[in-house]
């Protein structure tokens, strides 16, 4: 396990409160023009070092990313916006760095600002986290008031202003681009990549987007250096991570521990175990509703994080790991994220607008039992005719999760569905269109 | 996709109040000049929150009058987002998350208990005219499952007894107390916490 010193998120829980004097206490805003006086080029390489990957489902390292954006400031302004508009099911880690550690993320927006050469930073936060949103909002006006941001933010010589930005509802807007034409006003619907937003993003500006999770950690991770965060984890799948354990679990929690941490381990210790004793797992979702979930013999070694996941044919996305007992119908659970993805898709392309709804309907029926055997392969057929076809990746995030249950739970289908669509087996079904077909004498 | 209805019976017109044009103004200009149509999912906040929680056609001609943008481009918005209300709703509006994480924990008990209480379906005003209540997708609490969102709070670690109290409390017109109704601090694992034990209750 993991050793308390080592956690970034001292107050996950809130057992120190959040204002600006404890989250001091608890080692931010010390010194940070120190930090931004040892230059751009050292802080990312700091980052690049540390192997730090985005926290927010795609895992792109965040050092990379933030080297993208262009040397020299030109005519256009560059901006930061920070991911807050954690919808993921499985997912809510985003949530307790609002409420209870918003110094971190606030000093890491400055950090980041200054590694990008952005002056204003926008933060855009679901709708729904209104009460978080505002708990952000006073931390925001206090670090204005102790001039930690502001012009010549917190002694750093550099000026910075932030800005809360609130949804309304959409899932879409999660992913980078659809976030940034709601922010911009507009529908959430995602543009075409490239180009990238790191040079044409907000407003046509140079913009560096990252998720909450990742900009948090990154004062920390300046201050205890990047060695410290590569140090712990596996190559390629370093430092540490905030984990959701949710579903049929005795306590369900957030708990920040190590890359690489077995799941096992995490499940039983942390969630203090499977409702109803390990042999009663039927599966887990291992990162948030878009990653294919994963039977129970393998849940007895595998270890969370990105490659590893990767080559079990599913992903780490956000760590929202959902926890699903013998005592739920695993086809019905994958209806239900089927109906979450036929809700929020934008509409923008055609393959994910309609398959995600037939996929849904599909679903639906085989978990009542009344699909025939060939849609089975059909339901498949459909997930591939998604996957892959659509400007961006809430296709495949649509697709994945019942391929998952395809790959694994097919015979569960199987055994369920047995409806014979043939006419003469079923003289009784008057909707059927081949009615001609009825053997009028029988 | 979802289908977004408009109200059949609309106001002729809408006008913001002096305070809420204050706040209009205030948030125009977080964003950059010539950039104004930035602020138009805010704006649409301020209107719902003005017109009783339900945002009219005239609310969305006024505020496209004020962005300059064209009538059409707040539709857009205002239909799009499934959090701007477009029908009236009850004062009270509770919102239960049916998503997997919640639905295997029980969601389905808090639905039971919105039925009884309220209303036979979604987005019906109760008897007392003071509440409705809709499914909705994820809202980002899953590790305190089941729950609801009444307005802008969060109640979590709910199950049906639970939620009947609550929302006998919100139709008599009180406040319940948000948060979790299990008793546990927050996200932590509730009589198991493994983590950070130094600090537990450090400030209380």
């Amino acid at each position: 396990m993991l050793q308390d010193k080592d956690r970034i998120f001292q107050n996950l829980y809130n057992d120190l409160g959040s204002d600006v004097a404890s989250s001091q206490k608890r080692g931010d805003w010390v010194n940070t023009n120190e930090i931004t006086k040892k230059g751009r080029d050292w802080i990312i390489n700091e980052i690049k070092e540390s192997q730090l990957r985005g926290r927010g489902g795609a895992g792109f390292p965040t050092g990379l990313k933030w080297s993208f954006a262009p040397k020299e400031v030109g005519s256009r302004p560059h901006y930061l916006v920070i991911n807050a508009d954690e919808s993921e099911p499985g997912t809510c880690k985003d949530r307790d760095i609002l409420r209870f550690e918003p110094h971190k993320l606030i000093e890491g927006c400055l950090i980041a600002s200054y590694a990008v050469q952005a002056h204003v930073c926008y933060i855009y936060i679901r709708g729904e986290y209104f009460n978080e949103g505002q708990k952000l909002q006073i931390a925001i006006n206090e670090a204005y008031e102790k001039k930690l941001i502001g012009k010549n933010a917190a002694g750093t010589g550099w000026d910075l202003d932030i800005y809360i930005h609130y949804g309304a509802g959409a899932y879409i807007c999660g992913e980078e681009t659809a976030l940034l034409e709601s922010l911009e006003g507009k529908k959430g619907q995602p543009r075409l990549k490239p180009p990238f937003p790191a040079l044409i993003g907000l407003y046509g500006c140079p913009t560096i987007l990252n998720n909450v999770e990742t900009i948090a950690v990154v004062p920390t991770i300046l201050r205890r250096g990047g060695k410290w965060f590569a140090s712990l984890g596996r190559e390629k799948n370093t430092g540490t991570k905030i984990f959701c354990i949710s579903g049929n679990v005795n306590n369900p929690c957030n708990v920040e521990e190590e890359m690489s941490i077995p799941l096992k381990e995490l499940i039983e210790v942390h969630a203090g175990g499977v409702i109803g004793g390990w042999d009663n797992l039927q599966a887990v979702i291992p990162g948030g509703s878009s990653m294919p979930l994963i039977p129970k013999e393998k849940c007895e070694t595998l270890t969370m994080d990105f490659d590893s996941l990767v080559s079990e044919k599913s992903g780490f996305g956000t760590a929202g790991v959902v926890v699903i007992n013998k005592d739920q119908d695993i086809i019905k659970c994958m209806a239900r994220i089927a109906r979450f993805y036929k809700h929020e898709s934008c509409g923008q392309c055609t393959p994910c607008r309609e398959g995600s709804g037939w996929m849904w309907r599909m679903l639906e029926r085989m978990a009542r039992g009344e699909a025939s055997k060939d849609e089975i392969e059909m339901l498949g057929d459909v997930t591939k005719q998604i996957e892959g076809h659509t400007i961006c990746a809430f296709g495949e995030g649509a697709a994945w999760p019942v391929q998952g249950l395809l790959r694994h739970f097919k015979d569960e289908i199987k055994k369920r569905n047995n409806f014979n669509p043939i006419v003469r087996e079923n003289k009784n079904i008057p909707y059927l269109v081949d009615q001609h077909l009825l053997d009028k004498n029988a | 996709m979802t289908l977004r209805k408009i109200s059949k019976n609309q106001p002729e017109n809408f006008q913001f109040t002096k305070e809420s044009l204050e706040e209009v103004n205030d948030i125009i200009k977080k964003y950059p000049t010539g950039r104004e149509q930035s602020a138009v999912m805010p704006i649409l906040y301020i209107a719902q929150k003005q017109n009783d929680n339900w945002i009219p056609l005239s609310a969305m001609k006024c505020i496209a009058k004020i962005l300059k943008m064209p009538y059409i481009k707040v539709y857009e918005v205002a239909t799009f987002y499934t959090m701007y209300n477009l029908t009236p709703v009850g004062n009270n509006f509770i919102q239960v998350c049916t998503t997997t994480p919640c639905m295997i924990r029980g969601a389905g008990k808090i639905v039971e208990a919105c039925k009884e209480k309220i209303s036979k379906n979604e987005n019906e005003l109760s008897k007392e005219n003071n509440c409705s209540w809709m499914e909705v997708e994820c809202l980002g609490a899953c590790i305190n499952a089941p729950m609801m969102q009444i307005n802008d709070d969060y109640y979590e670690d709910l199950d049906k007894e639970k939620a009947l109290e609550i929302l006998d409390q919100i139709i008599q017109g009180k406040k319940p107390k948000p948060g979790s109704y299990k008793g546990r601090l927050n996200s932590e694992p509730e009589n198991n916490r493994k983590t950070l034990l130094d600090l537990k209750n450090a400030s209380r």
